[in-house]
């Protein structure tokens, strides 16, 4: 890319420290339980331990065979069973079922439950319940964060929007601030911390309150700023068709826990190929942050320049070509491979994405962020929705539209929702009633209603609560505002100016030249501006939990400078491959590093899929 | 100075001395003398149990409690059963070791903590005797029935008792015995007549010690080092045996000349020892042997005890408290006649210049740290060897017990403002160092009855202030033990982390206020601790009143139930009157539910509902779902299809590509399917039968809502152009390009974009030229183009 970069961006600090404490502490844990045992992982956890331990290791400590939680009657004869899990209620009492129908045959076995990343009340309860609490040992592995990429660190927990958005329930916000607590102490202190939203705010008091408890060291910061955003600040950006490459990928392929597994389609064989995809890959990481229309091009200078370079040989004498055969075809090779998988991979969304009704799809969205033409809009989402399109698609485009337009007159609500029902399912009321309850898709009204409820309810309680109450009613009543944002802080370009993709001016390149994510933007604002101020009416629409807290000991004047310029920023309920593209894009532009911390990478399928309440 | 070397007296090639610790400050009439005495290692405290004068049934012995100065810190009538033995745990705590096998305990100031049984065997046979001994596991308690029987309580703080094996042919007590821990078992010596055996917990091992001298009739005696690592055996012809605990090398062996057993006998030997010596005591005489076979012998001319130390002895009398040690070797440098080592000359420097640290300019490389920290100790140990405090302990003693547990022996002492003050001196970090005690000192603050809560309360806070690392719930709960309920909340309201108040709220019955507190914490887990204690202790009603109050714990109470109480949720939404959720409810439970009958029921139940919460949206999209249902399952059971359970589109979708048109038409009608809908759902399901009279009659019927773009795309879906041309010149003039395009008229495209001179479509068809293209029409798209691009 051929923009306006700053050469002096700093180095990122080396984040596979944590996949080493967290292989130690595992390992460490399974010693716990000596002699061979069998092992049961939680279908989620699957991935993330691949990446922290493959099966040689854990065949090194003695476990024997590994069976996915499946929450059947199991079939091991080991008379020790570990089973590693999240702390999820069913998966608990799967494993009291199976400690049961083991006693009730008179089996004799040793049982320990690892929680990942942690074990909460309300399972130990059951335990109790179940009566099973003295048969089992319990365990804590504290593997909050997984490293998906340089740059880009996972909790893994995709259940964080909808338990903390949806159900109210936060129990997943100390563990958040519990990670928070562990980069600070292996990459800290940081110098200054800034925030948006209650589970933000949430988050940083428990982060603060474990730092007031545990010891204090010091030393040299490798990070030195800290953005805490929640998901829920700006819901848009997550919704938008992703047409940058990575979030492409993303969009239509699915990409798990930093994999992807292309398709016979893409790989031109008869076999699919899981791929990791990272900076390791050198064709995947020019291309990753590149608008899709720009990638083919690129594609296929990358394969002319191959081709130069294998041509190389024709001139060659024998020892020359000795060398070259040493040194350099093996790397030509895996460049070859990966060049072709890239190429299969940008043939195979081309077919889809430059149909027409993908286009339609796109105009439609750049209408509805640009508030232009909405009663076309409108139309096309019914004919979606009478066409029985894609019914994720569908309410994607309902959300958008009740998001950009600060909720849906009441005759276009029920009529699209009357049709949504009758093309999707009746069962799809509760899946409303959810996305209602989340302020994704609304009715608009006036807003009485909600005030007369807070005011009864506030009655109830003491001074203190009624505050967080409040919020909680508040987050009901939430306005997107997103026209009134959106021209504050200029999130959609001026449409009658070509946008020039190849040499993107500022964020907007990641959406075609359309909008600027509200997430990244606010982060530019304030670190631009050292916190909030000038903002205000703009946390006043976002509905605040704003902070910007300077460290005890940030003040120190021999910090070093190039950690102050490197960003730790993180997703409460997720972030997407676009937004951090932007964020990359940025860092570029202003000499910045920023290292993205995210409950969940998420997309529009994966946050409307968490709304679904009658499948699973 | 000059006489420091005047009570020293030479025992082979080092040097042992007595020196005095204390003039003792208590006044015993009787001195010693008929006295159980416990006195605790490291200076610490001294125990007595003094019989009474008068030797009459009802006359009860007293027990008092001294620190090593003899300052009397605690004095009562001993009230309960007969005491075998008194000991010291290493927190300070005494023992008495009753007759019938209870164990008291008491802190230092006599106030009864708790007791324990040495099991009921004893209650029996009683305790012969008994010793109490210290090990890495902490306190312990060995002793020895009536019925010969050993029993050893290794750590009192927790209690697990073993019974160790019979001694063969052992009656009543052995002659001796002592507690060894070795290899991190412990074991008991013991001394039957001449016979010596290790017990431990399966066997009894008989032994022999390498080298005593074949005279003895006896074992009478025996002492083991302070490290378990020697042992000395008396025996009745006088000898001293020294060797090591394992038995396997002697070190010595000593003829004492005196037959009778010693009183006392205790090893003194230092880390770095020259000389290890063992301390013997009898009525009048101390005799030191040393393992070099030479002995020092003093006159006792008072009752005492000897107490074994580290590095030495102790010898504690009615009037005086002594130590007894081989000169240190530092000492010995400094003090040795004509010794030149560096100490000697500071002290030289110190007589001539009164500043002894003006000598160090004389040492090269001499770091500063180990003067400034050695000063820093001796300040120290000189503050608490002061007779008001009485812990006269040696400099090596207070480096082996470390300055956390010197601290906690204040403390114990309630010598706060001491403990404070050594703390901020050495600047021990504030929470292992200031913080500590002040946590000590409120924890026995709030034991003050006397002193109204309020003051307490305040006192507390002003006193704690903002000390880093206090945790008030710990406090609170300390104040709540002993009875203060009150106390304890308002102390609570002092602790800054809310969730630490939860627990102890719950444990004092204040589950209402636990709630709200464990909600303030943001801890969920911790509100949900609150709410399955809350859903134990109440009633129903009561407890889904208390959440109703509290809408964070009552959705997570709702999360919990969703997933392992159905009815219980149902139950909740029912008190709140919350018609919304319960008609959810019963649609997530149709769901769920596969017999159509009880599908239907649910549904109705879910209607009801949306209707209560006027919802009528809602409520008429359940009544259609119902009517759909009914619909599908009469058409299932006439005509075999599998529609239940669809939407209505595919149901529709099925209907029409089967074929049954009017039951389709009849849908349609009912359900008020939009027209734009039916007319896609139509002509899809044609196209994809490919029934192109049917679709071609179907487009003729009325005016498509749809336009007829859509004929034309499905027709070149199915590849059939010769059916989508019949349709596009139905196309409405704005969708005519597109409509060309699609069945690849590049002419007629052109046309239409002429036509309707808009610069993009005549782009767009551009864009789809190739080379072969005619050029002819190239031109006139081209020249159209930058007509309408001029307008």
């Amino acid at each position: 890319m051929a923009h306006s970069v700053r050469r002096d961006a700093p180095e990122l600090p080396d984040f596979s420290l944590l996949k080493r404490l967290a292989r130690d502490q595992l390992i460490y844990l399974l010693e716990q339980l000596p002699g061979k045992k069998d092992l049961f992982i939680e279908a989620d956890l699957m991935s993330p331990l691949d990446r922290i331990a493959n099966v040689t290791t854990l065949k090194e400590h003695e476990v024997d065979k590994l069976y996915k939680v499946e929450h059947k009657s199991i079939v091991s004869t080991s008379d020790q069973l570990c089973f590693l899990i999240r702390p999820r209620i069913q998966t608990v009492k799967w494993i009291c079922d199976v400690v049961n129908a083991d006693k009730a045959v008179g089996k004799f076995r040793r049982y320990k439950v690892i929680f990942c990343p942690q074990k909460f009340y309300a399972c130990e309860t059951l335990l109790e319940e179940q009566g099973i609490i003295g048969d089992v040992t319990t365990d804590e592995w504290s593997f909050y964060l997984l490293p998906l990429d340089d740059d880009i660190i996972s909790l893994e927990l995709p259940e964080f929007f909808r338990d903390n958005f949806l159900e109210g329930d936060q129990r997943w916000v100390r563990t958040a601030g519990s990670a928070l607590h562990l980069l600070h102490s292996l990459y800290g202190p940081f110098s200054k911390v800034y925030g948006i939203g209650r589970c933000s705010k949430m988050a940083y008091e428990s982060w603060r309150e474990q730092v007031k408890e545990g010891e204090q060291r010091v030393r040299q910061a490798d990070i030195g700023n800290v953005f805490l955003i929640d998901r829920d600040v700006d819901l848009v950006t997550p919704l938008c068709s992703q047409v940058v490459y990575e979030g492409l990928v993303d969009d239509i392929f699915r990409i798990k826990c930093g994999c992807v597994e292309f398709g016979p389609d893409v790989t031109s064989s008869d076999k699919s190929m899981k791929v990791m995809l990272n900076s390791q890959d050198k064709v995947f990481n020019e291309i990753r942050n590149e608008h899709f229309s720009q990638v083919f091009g690129f594609l296929s200078q990358k394969a002319r320049n191959l081709q130069t370079a294998y041509d190389k040989r024709s001139g060659m004498d024998i020892k020359q070509m000795k060398t070259f055969v040493s040194e350099e075809l093996k790397g030509l090779k895996k460049e070859h491979r990966l060049l072709s998988l890239h190429i299969g991979a940008s043939e195979s969304m081309m077919k889809k994405k430059t149909k027409q009704d993908f286009q339609e799809m796109l105009k439609t969205e750049h209408s509805l962020l640009e508030g232009f033409e909405i009663r076309e809009c409108i139309s096309f989402i019914e004919e979606h929705i009478n066409r029985q399109a894609s019914m994720v698609e569908s309410m994607r485009l309902l959300c958008l539209l009740s998001l950009t337009e600060n909720g849906l007159l009441p005759k276009d609500y029920r009529s699209l929702k009357a049709q949504y029902l009758q093309s999707y399912g009746v069962d799809h009321l509760l899946t409303f009633s959810n996305l209602k309850q989340l302020g994704l898709l609304v009715e608009q009204q006036p807003g009485e209603t909600l005030t007369v409820m807070e005011s009864r309810v506030g009655k109830l309680v003491n001074d203190k609560t009624a505050g967080k109450l409040t919020d909680a009613f508040s987050s009901l009543a939430k306005k997107s505002n997103f026209r009134a944002l959106s021209r504050r802080l200029n999130l959609v370009p001026k449409s009658d100016e070509e946008y020039d993709l190849r040499v993107p001016r500022d964020m907007a390149y990641i959406f075609s030249g359309a909008y600027i994510p509200l997430s990244c933007k606010l982060i530019e604002q304030v670190l631009e501006r050292d916190g909030w101020t000038g903002l205000e009416e703009v946390t006043r629409m976002i509905n605040g939990h704003e902070f910007a807290v300077t460290g005890s000991n940030g003040s120190d004047p021999r910090g070093r400078s190039d950690a102050q310029r490197i960003i730790l920023v993180m997703f409460l309920g997720g972030c997407t491959y676009s937004e951090i593209s932007a964020l990359r894009f940025l860092g570029k532009e202003k000499g910045y590093k920023f290292v993205v911390v995210t409950t969940a990478i998420t997309n529009s399928a994966r946050v409307l899929e968490s709304m679904l309440d009658n499948h699973a | 100075m000059a006489f420091i070397t005047a009570n020293w007296n030479p025992l082979g090639d080092a040097f042992y001395r007595k020196i005095e610790l204390y003039d003792m400050g208590w006044s015993l009439r009787d001195g010693l003398k008929d006295c159980m005495v416990a006195a605790a290692p490291y200076g610490g405290p001294i125990a007595l149990l003094r019989q009474s004068q008068r030797p009459s049934p009802s006359a009860r012995p007293q027990l008092e409690i001294y620190s090593s100065s003899g300052v009397s810190m605690a004095s009562f009538p001993w009230k309960s059963g007969p005491v075998r033995q008194l000991g010291w745990t290493v927190c300070d705590d005494l023992l008495a070791i009753q007759e019938d096998g209870t164990v008291l305990i008491y802190d230092l100031f006599g106030t009864f903590k708790r007791h324990f049984s040495m099991g009921n065997e004893v209650v029996q046979n009683q305790v012969l005797e008994a010793k109490v001994f210290h090990s890495p596991y902490g306190t312990g308690v060995a002793i020895v029935t009536g019925a010969s029987r050993f029993t050893l309580a290794m750590n009192i703080d927790d209690l697990k008792l073993r019974r160790l094996p019979e001694v063969p042919g052992l009656q009543g007590a052995p002659s001796c015995w002592a507690v060894l821990t070795q290899d991190r078992q412990t074991k008991v010596l013991l001394a039957n007549g001449a016979d010596l055996y290790i017990l431990d917990n399966t066997s009894c091992t008989p032994v022999t010690p390498p080298g005593l001298s074949p005279q003895a009739c006896s074992i009478i005696n025996m002492a083991v080092s302070f490290s378990y690592k020697y042992l000395a055996l008396f025996t009745d012809s006088g000898h001293l045996w020294m060797g090591s605990t394992n038995l396997k090398d002697k070190l010595s062996e000593v003829e004492t000349k005196v037959r009778s057993a010693p009183k006392q006998m205790v090893w003194s030997r230092r880390p770095k020892s020259q000389q290890p010596s063992v301390v013997l005591m009898w009525d009048r005489l101390l005799l030191v042997a040393g393992v070099c076979k030479e002995t020092i012998q003093y006159t006792l001319d008072e009752e005492c005890v000897c107490v074994a130390e580290l590095d030495g002895v102790r010898i504690v009398g009615a009037s005086r408290h002594e130590m007894l040690q081989e000169v240190p070797s530092a000492c010995e440098d400094i003090f040795k006649i004509a010794s030149m080592a560096p100490g000697a000359l500071l002290l030289e420097a110190h007589k001539e210049y009164e500043a002894a640290s003006f000598g160090k300019c004389f040492l090269s490389n001499f770091p500063p740290e180990p003067f400034v920290s050695m000063c820093r100790d001796l300040r120290v140990l000189n503050s608490v060897r002061d007779y008001s405090v009485g812990i006269p302990l040696t400099h090596t003693q207070y480096k082996q017990m470390t300055v956390q547990v010197l601290i906690d022996r204040l403390v114990y002492r309630k010598l706060y403002p001491l403990a404070i003050e050594i703390c901020r001196y050495l600047k021990t970090p504030e929470y292992q160092g200031v913080s500590r005690v002040l946590k000590h000192w409120a924890c026995c603050k709030v034991q003050q009855k006397e002193e109204p809560d309020e003051s307490i309360a305040r006192a507390v806070s002003v006193k704690l202030g903002e000390a880093a690392g206090i945790s008030y719930s710990e406090i609170a709960a300390r104040a709540y033990e002993c009875g203060r309920t009150e106390l304890a909340i308002k102390l609570l309201e002092f602790e800054p982390r809310s969730g630490e108040q939860v627990p102890l709220l719950l444990k004092m019955k204040r589950s209402q206020l636990g709630l709200s507190k464990a909600i303030e914490s943001g801890d969920t887990d911790l509100v949900y601790t609150v709410v399955t204690y809350l859903k134990n202790e109440m009633n129903r009603g009561d407890f889904f009143m208390t959440l109703r109050n509290q809408p964070v714990a009552l959705s997570l109470y709702r999360q919990f139930c969703k997933h392992q109480e159905q009815e219980t949720l149902k139950d909740l939404f029912n008190q709140d009157d919350d018609h919304h959720e319960l008609g959810n409810f019963y649609v997530r439970a149709s769901y769920k539910e596969s017999k159509l009958e009880a599908r239907l029921s649910l549904l109705q139940s879910a209607v009801d509902e949306y209707n209560k919460a006027k919802n009528e949206f809602a409520a008429k999209a359940t009544e259609e779902e119902m009517k759909l249902l009914r619909f599908q399952r009469r058409l299932d059971e006439e005509k075999g299809e599998a529609l239940l359970g669809l939407s209505l589109h595919d149901t529709l979708h099925a209907l029409l590509s089967a074929n049954y048109h009017k039951q389709a038409e009849q849908l349609y009608r009912d359900f008020r399917v939009p027209d734009k809908r039916y007319w896609w759902l139509k002509l899809t399901a044609l196209a994809e039968k490919e029934d192109w009279d049917e679709l071609e009659k179907f487009a003729k019927s009325k005016k498509s809502p749809i336009g007829y773009l859509p004929f034309v795309e499905v027709c070149v879906k199915r590849h059939n152009k010769y059916e989508a041309k019949k349709y596009v010149s139905k196309v409405t003039p704005e969708q005519k390009v597109k409509a060309h395009l699609a069945i690849g008229d590049l002419e007629g495209a052109a046309e239409a974009a002429i036509e309707r001179r808009s610069e993009g479509e005549i782009s767009t068809v551009l864009a789809r030229c190739s080379p072969t293209t005619d050029r002819a029409l190239l031109e006139r798209l081209n020249r159209a183009r930058s007509t309408a691009a001029k307008k």
